[in-house]
């Protein structure tokens, strides 16, 4: 596989964004959608071609160096590539995945003004993300970690003359950020530790250390506090569910497809070390769990179409950590896959309904929309079956393979998963029933323009309802006959870690009937949430309650997303503000007195002279420092 | 030789513009600048990294005192070379777009300013050190008590007086080193390289020396003076303060400090680091609040440099590396930034960030080269300052661990306010100011397209500039440890 191959992947989308950046205002509209989708799909191309070039090559690894980037002493950070197959898998979803929502846009931005800036935006993205999962090293990786970071602020903050939609992108940036800072005294550390950032050196030298080496659990909490940035894990969420307030092509590809999933890859790029860190291991499952309940629960009761999406991407990345948590990469790196299938279909199907709507996103002012949009409804409906786990479509596969793995790993923390499982469901049907079934219940002029979407934006959609059906056979485990061919692909990452903590690599100890009763809970109560979901919104046609209705105290909690948002108000950020505001009208001013207050001892001896002089006060003191220097040298020459 | 001809060119064209500059003297000024520019990178083609003091010139001064005239170039004074040489036609080009009464006064100065730093950053001999050290005092000085803004003269005043008071610590201690060199005695700064002196009296050079850099840096909590100055000094006088003329109090710590009171360090050296580590907090959170942008750049940059001088006091090779890129970085940053207020300015009247909003509506060009620069302000890799912050941290990290997690709020807290920074004045709704705003000048575009060149030069290729130094830096190092 040659260099020249492999560069190409992240230059095509970096020349797509120079073309449509530089050319803002002045490429026409109708090349501007053409230039940036083909540098996606010529980037998605290339991405085959290397990925059937590595499997014809015996599937080994490989690092391509570009160039030396930062050198220190003994420290090399080279600007270079690694393909092995975690790096592959990522690059068939971001450029795939990319490339659909790329063509998404050309009909969903039509109208926009700031078409050329939105392709630029997301090229830009591509970018970054492909830099992120391609990188042979961390400070590479860094460089995607911030770089998305950067695109995911231009993104939320698109529409800019609104302040809220500024803030949001602000507040997503400023959160990233906090992790970020975790993440780079996980690199530091790393540095200090081995000498090195490249994966293959720091690695190979970690096979050495021992399980529980206080040092991996330190690189490991912090690298971890990172991806809880990135991947919008307790504490560091909530800025993702404010993210909505982007266009929502991105927020199908960033905010659930792909950025967010960054923390994912990260973990289980790093899996050797995560492998020698079981404390850190039981943070991330507990971090993880709490993660989905806490999402899925308010998800119940959110009536923003996009915002229950939000959430339940939260909760659904929270299942990604507790997967990685039982140290089950595999099956988190399977969810990865299949979420980004249905959640960008359901995000891209939300868009299609907002589009009809003329903007409109509460869905209780929605209602019947199966007969007006009937391809939009159709894949969002097969994104809900495979969001809520029943066979055979893609979710079911996956998330049962990290439940059977929490099964073995601790018994409530599969009951805990099972209890999201069935939140899950019955919210994603509630926002299926309420924005498609019933009554409409908008006003007159939004009925009148009610209409299905333009090909570019259906064909995407079928495209991912076909692989959101079908997507879990790439992993069907032996229980039903099949060889999962997926961990199967990504075995040989966990050499290393299969080296250092060969126990967690054992084979399962669950019998075929054990396996069997576990999915028929999780069926089942995927099925029962369903039914009752169906019940109150499509049977009994009710509808939630306007914002201003009297609720339960525990009600209102949740409504309100547990207060999470003004508690970081009160302790953080009004805090901080208030001391900015003291620190300037006191602090500086009592730093003066004690500074001059000293320095004044030496005016006061000079004040005498200053008599002397009726000039002004600066021409005086620069006489006096020229007098010292003279008399200085005077004196040393006359020794 | 060249280094003698780096000083002497501002000189000249600094007396020419004065005598004869006229009506044409900023054209004048900007001519000297770039033949100086050029010249500087003539040395820099012919600049050899392990090659020690090159370029160099030594005269006796005062022979029978062994006070000599001297100046050479070796990796340290190369970058800080570059860095003076480069922004000095930048400034004096960004004031195209504004009428200053007496021209040829005010780019004589800046031309006489420009000597004096390259004297500074250039100087063998401490007691030539110490006057360019205070001769580039006086240029920015009359530039801002003549040219700045209502409260000029208290400002400058406070301004004058704390640097002059600093440097008073630096002679005194500068001629107790002379009297301590052997025989007829010798100021050369090699020579107080090699005095061996013992701990008790390193720490009181330290302290000398400390607070004279400390003060023109400034570190907390000597910088009270810094965001009055900044904020009332003419932009062109803003950007030598902060562009340039505080890099000569970190060149001080690294060309004086480090190596003529190492064991000082010892004793002294985790204040000094905890002091810079606090002012990095410290000024980043007063900058949150800040609505006069170039008072919160003001505080951005006292910040920054908080974080150059702890990773200097960490002693390690990341923390000089990093000091050392950072300060091209900074300084690269720091005057877009005060360009990029000062063209707001001009076009609004108002610094006022509640007064501000909505420009980005009819300014593309403005949006990217703001937010490209405020970018290379906030580390993000790829950008300038990603290295020197990533090298400066990981210093500072290697010394102590919480220090470095504490300096490290910096990416944090850096990204709060420079945002909201961009977001009170580029986004939001549009106000009557931004209506009417007009989108770059063909001079200004040429100030902003070299610097966010070098934004990105140094962000994706910095081994060009790292190279520079590391010699000369090992080999600091090895003499401080050995």
């Amino acid at each position: 596989m040659s260099a020249s191959l492999l560069i190409l992947i992240p230059l095509l989308p970096l020349i797509g964004f120079l073309i449509n950046g530089i050319g803002f205002r002045r490429v026409p509209k109708g090349a501007v959608g053409v230039i940036g989708s083909l540098a996606a799909l010529g980037s998605f191309a290339v991405s085959v071609a290397v990925l059937s070039a590595f499997k014809a090559a015996g599937s080994e690894p490989q690092v391509v160096s570009l160039f030396d980037w930062i050198t220190v002493g003994n420290l090399n950070i080279p600007f270079s590539f690694q393909i092995d197959q975690l790096s592959l898998l990522m690059l068939m979803i971001v450029t795939g995945v990319g490339s659909l929502i790329h063509i998404y846009s050309i009909g969903y931005m039509k109208h926009d003004e700031g078409f050329g800036k939105f392709f630029a935006f997301l090229n830009l993205f591509l970018f970054f993300m492909l830099l992120l999962v391609m990188g042979s090293n961390y400070v590479i990786m860094f460089i995607g970690w911030e770089g998305v970071g950067l695109c995911s602020y231009l993104l939320i903050g698109f529409w800019n003359t609104n302040t809220n939609y500024n803030n949001a992108a602000r507040k997503a940036f400023i959160m990233n950020r906090i992790g970020d800072l975790g993440f780079l005294l996980g690199i530091f550390t790393i540095i200090a530790t081995f000498g090195s950032v490249e994966y293959t050196e720091v690695f190979s030298q970690a096979t050495g250390l021992s399980i529980g080496d206080p040092v991996v659990v330190t690189i490991t909490l912090l690298l971890f506090v990172g991806a809880m940035g990135k991947s919008a894990q307790i504490p560091l969420f909530t800025w993702l569910p404010d993210a909505m307030a982007g266009p929502t092509p991105v927020s199908a590809l960033i905010h659930a497809a792909t950025m967010v999933t960054a923390g994912i890859y990260m973990v289980i790029r790093s899996n050797v070390l995560y492998s020698l860190a079981p404390f850190t291991l039981e943070v991330i499952s507990i971090v993880g769990i709490a993660t989905v309940l806490l999402a899925a629960s308010i998800g119940l009761l959110q009536n923003d179409i996009k915002k229950v999406l939000a959430y339940s991407t939260v909760s659904q990345l929270g299942y990604m950590f507790v997967a990685l948590g039982v140290m089950a990469y595999s099956a988190s790196m399977f969810h990865v896959i299949t979420h980004a299938f249905f959640k960008a279909l359901l995000f891209l199907g939300a868009g299609s309904v907002i589009h009809a709507m003329s903007d409109e996103q509460d869905i209780r002012s929605m209602g019947g929309l199966r007969k007006k949009l009937p391809i939009t409804f159709l894949t969002f409906l097969i994104g809900t079956i495979a969001i809520a786990g029943i066979p055979p479509f893609a979710g079911f596969f996956s998330k049962d393979e990290i439940l059977a793995h929490a099964y073995e790993h601790n018994k409530l923390l599969w009951a805990l998963g099972v209890l999201g499982s069935l939140m899950t469901s019955f919210y994603m049907f509630r926002l299926l029933f309420l924005t498609f079934f019933g009554q409409f219940r908008g006003t007159h002029e939004q009925e009148h323009h009610l209409h299905e979407s333009p090909a570019a934006m259906t064909i995407p959609l079928v495209i991912l309802a076909i692989f959101s059906a079908v997507g879990g056979f790439m992993g069907v485990p032996e229980a039903l006959g099949g060889t999962h061919q997926l961990a199967e692909f990504m075995s040989p990452l966990y050499e290393g870690a299969r080296q250092v903590n060969p126990e967690a690599f054992a084979a399962t100890t669950l019998s075929h009937s054990e396996e069997f009763m576990l999915m028929g809970i999780s069926v089942a109560a995927a099925l029962i949430a369903a039914i009752a979901a169906y019940v109150m919104y499509v049977s009994r046609n009710s509808v939630p309650a306007p914002d201003t209705a009297e609720r339960s105290s525990l009600e209102r909690l949740v409504y309100n997303k547990y207060y999470v948002d003004e508690l970081y108000n009160g302790v953080f950020v009004k805090p901080i503000a208030g001391l900015s505001n003291l620190l300037y009208s006191f602090g500086e001013f009592f730093i003066d007195l004690i500074v001059l207050g000293t320095g004044r001892l030496v005016k006061g001896v000079s004040g005498q002279l200053r008599q002397t002089q009726t000039g002004s006060v600066g021409y005086y003191i620069f006489a006096m420092v020229v007098g010292i220097v003279a008399i200085l040298f005077w004196n040393l020459l006359i020794r | 030789m060249f280094t003698l001809l780096l000083i002497l060119i501002p000189v000249l064209t600094g007396v020419l513009t004065l005598s004869f500059g006229g009506r044409n003297a900023r054209q004048l000024a900007l001519l000297g600048a770039v033949a100086e520019l050029a010249v500087a990178l003539v040395v820099w083609m012919q600049f050899d990294p392990v090659g020690g003091q090159q370029f160099g010139f030594k005269y006796d001064w005062i022979k029978s005192a062994g006070i000599t005239l001297g100046a050479s170039i070796d990796g340290i004074s190369m970058l800080l070379v570059l860095l003076t040489t480069f922004l000095t036609p930048l400034i004096v080009l960004s004031t195209f777009g504004h009428d200053y009464r007496n021209a040829p006064a005010f780019y004589s100065l800046i031309l006489f300013m420009e000597a004096a730093l390259v004297g500074v950053f250039t100087a063998t001999d401490a007691f030539l050190f110490y006057l360019f050290f205070e001769a580039a005092l006086i240029p920015v000085y009359f530039l801002s008590a003549l040219w700045g803004g209502e409260n000029r003269l208290k400002v400058t005043f406070k301004f004058f007086i704390y640097t002059i008071f600093g440097s008073l610590f630096m002679l005194v201690a500068f001629v107790y080193l002379y009297f301590q060199t052997p025989g007829t005695h010798t100021s050369e700064i090699a020579a107080f390289y090699n005095l061996q002196l013992d701990p008790a009296v390193q720490g009181w050079v330290f302290w000398g020396l400390f607070i004279a850099f400390a003060i023109k840096m400034p570190i907390f909590p000597f910088h009270t003076w810094q965001p009055d100055t900044y904020t009332e000094s003419p932009t062109p006088a803003t950007m030598l303060l902060a562009g340039i003329m505080l890099k000569m109090g970190v060149y001080g710590l690294i060309r004086l400090l480090l190596p003529i009171a190492p064991m000082a360090l010892e004793d002294w050296g985790a204040v000094a680091i905890v002091l810079s580590v606090i002012g990095i907090v410290y000024g980043s959170i007063i900058a949150i609040k800040q609505r006069d942008m170039k008072r919160l750049v003001a505080y951005s940059s006292f910040a920054h440099v908080g974080l150059m001088s702890a990773g200097v006091f960490s002693t390690t090779l990341y923390g000089l590396q990093g000091a050392l890129i950072q300060m091209l970085a900074h300084g690269i940053n720091v005057v877009g930034m005060f360009f990029i207020i000062e063209i707001i300015f001009s076009r609004t009247k108002t610094r006022n960030l509640d007064h501000l909003g909505g420009i980005t509506k009819n300014t593309p060009q403005l949006t990217v080269f703001f937010l490209i620069l405020l970018l290379g302000s906030v580390a993000l890799p790829l950008t300038n300052a990603f290295v020197g912050e990533f090298l400066l941290l990981a210093g500072v990290y290697q010394y102590n661990g919480w220090l470095g997690a504490i300096a490290g709020l910096t990416i944090i807290l850096g990204a709060v306010y420079m945002l909201r920074l961009f977001q009170k004045s580029m986004f939001g709704p549009r106000g009557e100011v931004a209506e009417r705003f007009a989108d770059l000048t063909m001079s200004e575009r040429a100030v902003l397209i070299p610097l966010v060149a070098m934004v990105f030069w140094i962000g994706i290729y910095p081994s060009t500039f790292l190279s520079i130094t590391e010699p000369t830096v090992s080999q600091l190092l090895r003499f401080i440890n050995g």
